[in-house]
């Protein structure tokens, strides 16, 4: 999940944030938040509606100004060079506002001329941009009348036509049928090659797949940063382990006891001649092969062994409890 | 500039991709014929020896086009796309606050302008089918469409300001058709009121768009009319941007 190869430190960070604090009249979207993020990094900015995501994000699109801190993004000072950021960012914000009445291949090209391309650059980018998104057979069609999923390819086709180095999508699937979110997801993946991707998302596995580190926002603030896999070893307490075996439950009983690994446990009947036992691993470890092998060396029928996922509410329980003490 | 011809085109553009742009039209051109109607009646009632763009402004009709229908052309500038969410799109391409106010206004004049072409050709019906040669001179006719241009900047550069106070579209256009409506009434003020030698009534005669547009109309270009335009579409230029960029204020 987590790749070391995106973790290799580059001289200068592609993103730095210091103390970024946002008031909204007295009331702070953010408060002193600080960050940064290398080359190439995909970052996941996760956390409910209002916990500061989307505000943090239109702070470095240059849409905002910050009421206190700094934001560098590749080199450039957003505030004193807005512009020159503005050239390096691709921002698709919130709900993807696209205008309508507009034809796709038309949009776009207005855009690339907006970021600054020439007319012959534009025309290439639009052409590169619609292969790339497959957006071919829609090109020629109104943006009003695209379906949900092309849509969201035109939002991105335009957030890269002027190939910056920083691309800041804030909830890229929101709205999307899972088919959709999985194209949208795979579109993100490609760009990590030669892009720093930010994406915002409420949704802890859309962002756990794709993402190399994860910011948790709550009411203004990060409340932790680190690869999917570590926040996930935090958290392994809760991540609990369901087996369905066809085995006499003294049997089991005893097996799970034995296995060191396993700290608690609960066997209920299931449908059949089943039994289904919940388990619950120390240190948060995956002890599915374990168990997979376990139940081949015995002849016990197996048919589910599932880990749970963790929800945005575990990680949202268990961060802000975690404050709170 | 390449940024700015991209913007304005688009906005242009943006006014004839909707049905209310045609709604637009339809109704000036309404007025407008109306108008020429007006005028066409005048004529026939006794001889006109004074330059007949004259009746024009005293038709009263493109007054009603002017407090109407300017709201409704502006209206959608700023307030659309925000409420759209495009204009996040648009200010976090690298374009200037003032690149993007001066391409919606020009956006803006510009159908404004269009939808009084048609009137260019009322002299020449006026020549061609009136049986007492009316006096229809280039000059006054050049300063007529001139004085339309002038306050028409003035109202335009008036509706981007409200447009970008706003999310609503009819907040935006309400805001400015009473902004518009009082100061064609203090005109109108200057108009109705006895006259006096008080500077009071000096000021009202002086700001008054009735007066400019009479003036206009005969055939007279007072520069103090075009600076006063001119500088009050500057005014108002700089106070949208000063509202659009006031999102970057801490």
């Amino acid at each position: 999940m987590a790749d070391d190869t995106h973790d290799i430190p580059t001289p200068k960070p592609m993103i730095e944030v210091e103390n970024l604090t946002k008031l909204y009249g007295s009331r702070p979207a953010i408060r002193d938040v600080s960050f940064t993020v290398g080359r190439g990094e995909i970052v996941g900015f996760l956390g409910p509606n209002g916990a500061g995501k989307s505000t943090t994000m239109r702070i470095l699109a240059g849409f905002l100004a910050a009421t206190e801190g700094t934001v560098r993004i590749a080199g450039h000072d957003v505030a004193g060079a807005s512009r020159e950021v503005r050239r390096r960012v691709g921002f698709m914000p919130e709900n993807n506002p696209l205008h309508s009445d507009m034809r796709v291949r038309e949009y776009l090209k207005f855009r690339a001329r907006l970021k600054g391309l020439s007319r012959q650059a534009s025309r290439d980018r639009v052409d590169e941009v619609i292969e790339q998104f497959d957006l071919t057979d829609v090109a020629r069609q109104m943006i009003g009348e695209l379906s949900k999923g092309y849509r969201q390819r035109v939002g991105l086709a335009d957030a890269l036509v002027h190939e910056p180095a920083v691309i800041i999508l804030d909830e890229p699937t929101i709205g999307l049928d899972p088919h959709q979110v999985r194209t949208v997801r795979q579109c993100i993946k490609q760009l990590a090659d030669n892009h720093t991707v930010l994406i915002s998302s409420h949704i802890l596995p859309e962002v756990e797949v794709t993402c190399t580190k994860l910011m948790i926002f709550h009411e203004g603030r990060v409340v932790a940063a680190d690869t999917p896999a570590n926040l996930e070893r935090t958290l392994g307490g809760q991540q609990r382990i369901t087996v369905e075996l066809e085995a006499e439950p003294e049997v089991l009983e005893t097996a799970w006891e034995e296995m060191a690994e396993v700290e608690h446990h609960r066997i209920t009947p299931a449908e059949g001649r089943y039994q289904r036992c919940r388990l619950t691993p120390r240190d948060g470890l995956d002890l599915r092969p374990e168990i997979a092998a376990l139940a081949r060396a015995r002849g016990w029928p197996l048919r589910e062994l599932t880990r749970d996922r963790h929800t945005l509410e575990d990680i949202f329980v268990h961060i802000t409890r975690k404050e709170e003490d | 500039m390449g940024t700015f011809i991209t913007l304005t085109r688009r906005e242009l553009a943006g006014h004839f991709l909707s049905f209310r742009g045609y709604v637009i039209l339809a109704g000036v051109q309404f007025l407008l014929g109306l108008s020429l109607l007006l005028i066409v009646d005048a004529l026939n009632n006794r001889p006109f020896d004074l330059p007949i763009t004259e009746k024009f402004p005293s038709t009263g009709l493109f007054w009603l086009v002017l407090l109407l229908v300017t709201p409704v052309i502006t209206m959608r500038t700023f307030a659309r796309e925000k409420s759209t969410g495009t204009f996040e799109t648009l200010m976090t391409t690298p374009v200037s606050d003032l690149q993007v106010v001066m391409a919606k206004f020009t956006g803006a004049l510009g159908f404004y302008l269009l939808t009084f072409l048609p009137m260019a050709a009322f002299p020449f019906i006026l020549k061609h089918y009136a049986a007492v040669f009316p006096v229809v001179d280039a000059g006054p006719v050049a300063s007529t469409f001139l004085g339309i241009a002038l306050i028409g900047s003035f109202f335009m550069a008036l509706g981007c300001f409200t447009s970008s106070l706003t999310r609503s579209q009819i907040v935006a256009a309400m805001a400015s058709f009473t902004l518009g409506t009082g100061i064609f009434m203090v005109g109108l003020l200057g108009e109705i009121s006895p006259p006096t030698d008080t500077p009071m009534y000096a000021a009202l005669r002086h700001i008054s768009v009735l007066e400019h547009m009479k003036d206009f109309s005969s055939g007279i270009i007072d520069s103090r009319h075009v600076i006063f335009y001119l500088s009050l579409t500057a005014v108002f230029l700089f106070l949208t941007c000063q509202a659009i960029g006031s999102r970057r204020w801490k």
